[in-house]
């Protein structure tokens, strides 16, 4: 019942797009029609997913496909069903977006392309929680992986954007081949490609395993080496498009990764101390990035890498959990990872749609242009600052709640008497210093684009439209629910660690008792918070009602002026020097010169560290040295005869030399 | 059981109604070693009353964030006294991991005092919130690794089990880590309330100055609710310093005369700093930031070596 729920939404929103297509005469009509579809598929979808997690267990659906070792095999059980609900929901919150935002009747046959692919991407994603074969999982994969460059290449006329989708589809595939190899390995072991029989096979946990699923399963989610295509390919993408892709798209590679560690029964320590390092640094160095960004939505894209580091984090807690033969553990990192997965889902789709209305009003996205937006858009500005507020772990919003298992996770880890895990306890002094800069970024985002007073020319002039507020608003809707009542989620999350750990969920129940009890709290604390607020400011509205305005205090200063303002980048300076070792940037510098200087002028850039100053240059002289070594092929007969000459002499001295 | 309850209720009370005098004792200790006089022990009271009844003045630049800002800040601050243990007694709430959601209520009021200072469009006090965000996100670790220690010498997560009966029990076998907790700990309190060596409650430069700038603006009862927020924050960090530095075995009436008692001594101790210390350097100032760090991470790997 649950699967064939799932499976008609799944339909459904696959061929929505197609009704953008069949009904293009009249385009504001098609585009109500395939977004109606779209959104019917997601509701249905979601109601399976939810009826999954209410009955617990898993179903299972089995049917034969002609190619060798397929099988058209679905399986729904507690982790697929929570994946499942971001990746119905925010297609879902984004296609109502974009009636507005990207209308069919205004760009034509580009809108009809992105709701085609957008249905497209959200069936395959689905398709991908729910495979339980590892050939369809890959085919669900790879049409994911396509129609996400399709996405991307959106404003296929700007260069960048070339740019961006080229790099993307080449780290997808880099990703894909790992993976087609990771599942040669693991099905060669288990003797079948189902993930029953691979759960099932007592597979021996081998460190190239892990080091494919690190590099086919990173690459997708976008862990800090592998993390260089996103700020590319999600800041390039309209907003709708990017909030899919930072939101829900990237999570897929997060799934693949628990669901593969999923089959070992035994995962080594390395495993999951590795995993916990590397989420670390993704956190912390996303984050230093995102810092240190002047575009809107490049910011958001790094704080993408932020926070899939803390889920990796909650992963490798998890991980290092069963390691250590302690269920508590599993259970409290497993939480934090999936819980927060929902909430990053929630969180920084809302936080792109927001992007994308300040984009739509202001004409820029360049931080440092902006300022005073909320002026003009009082509601998108309260709904940013909503997000902004939930993606820093402020309570009472839900990236709090997130924050805090993972953090009781690593807490755990404390009291366990196997050697080296206790140092995972290191991953909570990590997350608060990233909680700190995340909140100090989100501070600096607010404050330059919303508060104080238009910086330039880009001055909004009305507030965004209500269909593209009404997502918001139920974005940010579910965000302040999941805060203010995590105990509605413990149940869900609970089961999903039993399916993950493969153990029966009444072994969880006493660390579940106690993430329910301490959740309850939480909805008491935020209780507090939020009556103490009203009282508060019922006061001191009482008080200050009828009070002068004047001008802002300048210490004396009689004529301030708007670009006297602190901007975004002197706002974050301070703390991107501290990260000066792993920033390259690029600034252009020219000062005041003489007695009377006339034109100064200051730009910098910070670019990605691993994509133009390690990746880029590196294959530029690998191709360039490719280059020389064809020139010497394609030169005379000679040349060629030359080459196969040194050729045939290597093969022969290695054959009876060394051989 | 309802002992306990009243003991409870008593703390709260106390937690309110208390902090204004704490910082007139750091006042009182200052002006003792500047051979002044000084202002009244009760000075912030009369201060905060003033200010309750005062008009404002709203710059036009604001919005309803600048408004928020200051009770926001308070009502988090006060939320986060539900959590403390004070002296002897058990928190209002306590459940595993509340210190975590303690920190944060701090760090929900840092981020809303902030984002009223970047309302104001002033250079200066975007000056004051970007060195705000940037001092409190290094003190953040520092806070978390003593906090680390103490759930690893007593085995408890909760703030109320990790200050509570265990606690001296700790001391006894693991007095070095829990020094070394203490020292970091206190410059993370100095830090985070903005005192000397790390900010200047008292300096009249925009330019130097951190915490002050950040409320330039605000007039009133927004001040009235800023002052009373700040003492609120200074006491929290004072009763935290005060459970962990003495280990308080003691319980029930004589542990809150134990606990003022402590306080007291805390006020005179920040008193003493600021009196004998200068300020730092503003680039100095993550350096011993980053000192307090390695500082509680040595008491960390000191109990889990």
């Amino acid at each position: 019942m649950t699967l064939l729920l799932v499976g008609t939404g799944l339909v459904l929103t696959a061929l929505s797009g197609s009704l953008a297509l069949a009904l293009r005469r009249e385009p504001e009509r098609a585009q109500r029609a395939a977004c109606a579809l779209l959104v019917a598929g997601a509701v249905l979808g979601i109601a399976g997913a939810v009826l999954a997690m209410a009955q617990g267990g898993s179903v299972g659906f089995h049917a034969s496909w002609s190619p060798p070792g397929a099988a058209l095999a679905l399986r729904l059980d507690s982790l697929s069903a929570l994946f499942l609900l971001p990746i119905f929901g925010i297609p879902a919150a984004g296609s109502v977006y974009a009636l507005a935002y990207f209308p069919q009747g205004a760009s034509g046959g580009r809108t009809i392309r992105v709701q085609i692919f957008y249905g497209l991407i959200t069936a395959s994603m689905a398709l991908v929680v729910i495979a339980a074969n590892a050939l369809l999982f890959l085919a669900a994969w790879e049409v994911m992986a396509l129609c996400g460059f399709v996405l991307v290449l959106t404003e296929h006329e700007k260069r960048e954007t070339q740019r961006a989708a080229y790099v993307y589809l080449a780290a997808a595939h880099v990703g894909a081949l790992a993976l087609f190899a990771l599942f040669s390995l693991l099905g060669s072991a288990a003797g079948s490609f189902d993930f029953d029989r691979m759960a099932g096979a007592g597979l021996a946990p081998g460190a190239a395993l892990f080091a494919l699923m690190l590099l086919g399963f990173g690459l997708k989610a976008g862990l800090m080496p592998l993390h260089f295509w996103l700020p590319g390919a999600h800041s390039s993408a309209p907003s709708h498009v990017s909030a899919l892709l930072s939101g829900v798209l990237i999570k897929t590679g997060i799934y693949g990764l628990l669901r593969v560690t999923g089959f070992f029964a035994a995962p080594p320590l390395w495993w999951g101390l590795a995993l916990l390092a590397l989420g670390g640094a993704s956190a912390v160095l996303g984050v230093a990035f995102a810092l240190a960004q002047h575009d809107l939505k490049r910011l958001l894209a790094y704080h993408s890498v932020e926070n899939i580091g803390i889920i990796a984090m909650g992963a490798g807690l998890a991980l290092v959990g069963r390691a250590a033969g302690d269920p508590a553990l599993v259970a409290l990192g497993l939480a934090g990872a999936v819980l927060h997965v929902m909430n990053h889902a929630l969180f920084k789709a809302l936080l792109f749609l927001g992007a994308g209305a300040v984009d739509h009003a202001c004409g820029t996205r360049e931080i440092d242009l902006l300022g005073g937006v909320a002026r003009a858009m009082p509601r998108t500005a309260v709904l940013f600052l909503l997000g902004a507020a939930a993606i820093s772990g402020l309570p009472p919003l839900n990236g709090f709640v997130s924050e805090w298992l993972v953090y009781l996770g690593s807490m755990r880890a404390l009291s366990s008497k196997a050697s080296l895990v206790p140092w995972a306890v290191l991953a909570a002094p990590v997350l608060a210093l990233v909680g700190g800069l995340a909140a100090a970024c989100f501070a600096k985002v607010v404050g330059t684009v919303f508060l104080g007073t238009p910086r330039s020319e880009h001055v909004a002039r009305h507030e965004a439209a209500p269909a593209m507020l009404a997502p918001m608003a139920a974005l940010a809707g579910a965000c302040a629910f999941i805060g203010l009542f995590p105990v509605a989620l413990m149940p869900a999350l609970r089961n999903a660690a039993a399916a993950w750990a493969a153990t029966a969920p009444e072994s969880l129940a006493g660390p579940g008792r106690a993430g329910i009890a301490s959740a309850a709290a939480i909805t008491g604390c935020a209780a507090v918070l939020v009556a103490l607020v009203a009282a508060l400011a019922a006061w001191r509205n009482r008080r200050a009602r009828g009070a002068p305005a004047s001008e802002t205090w300048g210490c004396g200063y009689a004529r301030p002026s708007a670009r006297m303002q602190y901007t975004g980048s002197s706002f974050a300076e301070m703390l991107t020097l501290r990260f000066g070792w792993a920033f390259f940037p690029r600034a252009r510098v020219k000062p005041p010169r003489g007695p009377f200087p006339k034109h100064a002028a200051f730009s910098s850039h910070v670019p990605d560290t691993v994509l133009d100053v390690a990746l880029v240059p590196s294959i530029k002289t690998a191709s360039w040295a490719a280059e020389h070594v064809r020139r010497l092929q394609r030169a005379q007969v000679q040349g060629q005869a030359l080459l196969v000459g040194i050729t045939v002499l290597g093969l022969l001295a290695w054959r009876f030399l060394w051989w | 059981m309802i002992a306990s309850i009243l003991l409870r209720l008593l703390y709260l009370v106390l937690f309110l109604a208390l902090p204004p005098l704490v910082l007139g004792v750091v006042n009182r200790v200052k002006s003792v070693f500047a051979g002044r006089q000084g202002p009244p022990l009760w000075q912030l009271y009369a201060d905060l009353w003033r200010l309750a009844r005062k008009g404002a003045v709203y710059s036009r630049t604001t919005t309803w964030v600048f408004r928020a800002g200051p009770v926001v800040a308070l009502a988090a601050v006060a939320s986060a006294g539900l959590l403390m243990a004070f002296g002897g007694s058990p928190a209002a709430f306590s459940f595993g991991g509340d210190f975590v959601l303690f920190a944060y209520l701090l760090g929900l009021a840092r981020f809303a005092t902030v984002l009223a200072a970047l309302d104001t469009g002033s250079s200066f006090e975007g000056m004051g919130a970007a060195r705000e965000v940037t001092f409190s996100s290094l003190a953040e670790p520092a806070l978390f690794l003593c906090l680390a220690t103490l759930a690893r010498a007593t085995g408890s997560l909760s703030l109320t089990g990790m200050l509570g009966p265990a606690l001296p029990d700790a001391w006894s076998h693991a007095a070095p880590a829990l020094l070394l907790a203490s020292i970091a700990l206190f410059v993370v309190a100095l830090a985070e309330n903005a005192r000397i060596p790390f900010d200047d409650p008292n300096t009249h430069l925009e330019l130097t100055m951190i915490h002050e700038v950040m409320v330039l603006d605000h007039s009133g009862p927004d001040l009235a609710l800023i002052l009373y927020g700040a003492s609120l924050k200074l006491f929290l960090f004072g009763a935290l310093f005060v459970r962990l530095a003495l280990g308080f075995p003691v319980q029930g009436l004589a542990g809150v005369g134990v606990f003022l008692a402590g306080i007291v001594g805390f006020g005179v101790l920040v008193g003493v700093v600021e009196s004998t210390m200068a300020r730092l350097r503003l680039v100095r100032v993550p350096q011993l930031l980053v000192g307090a760090s390695v500082l509680s991470a040595f008491s960390l790997v000191l109990l889990l070596r």
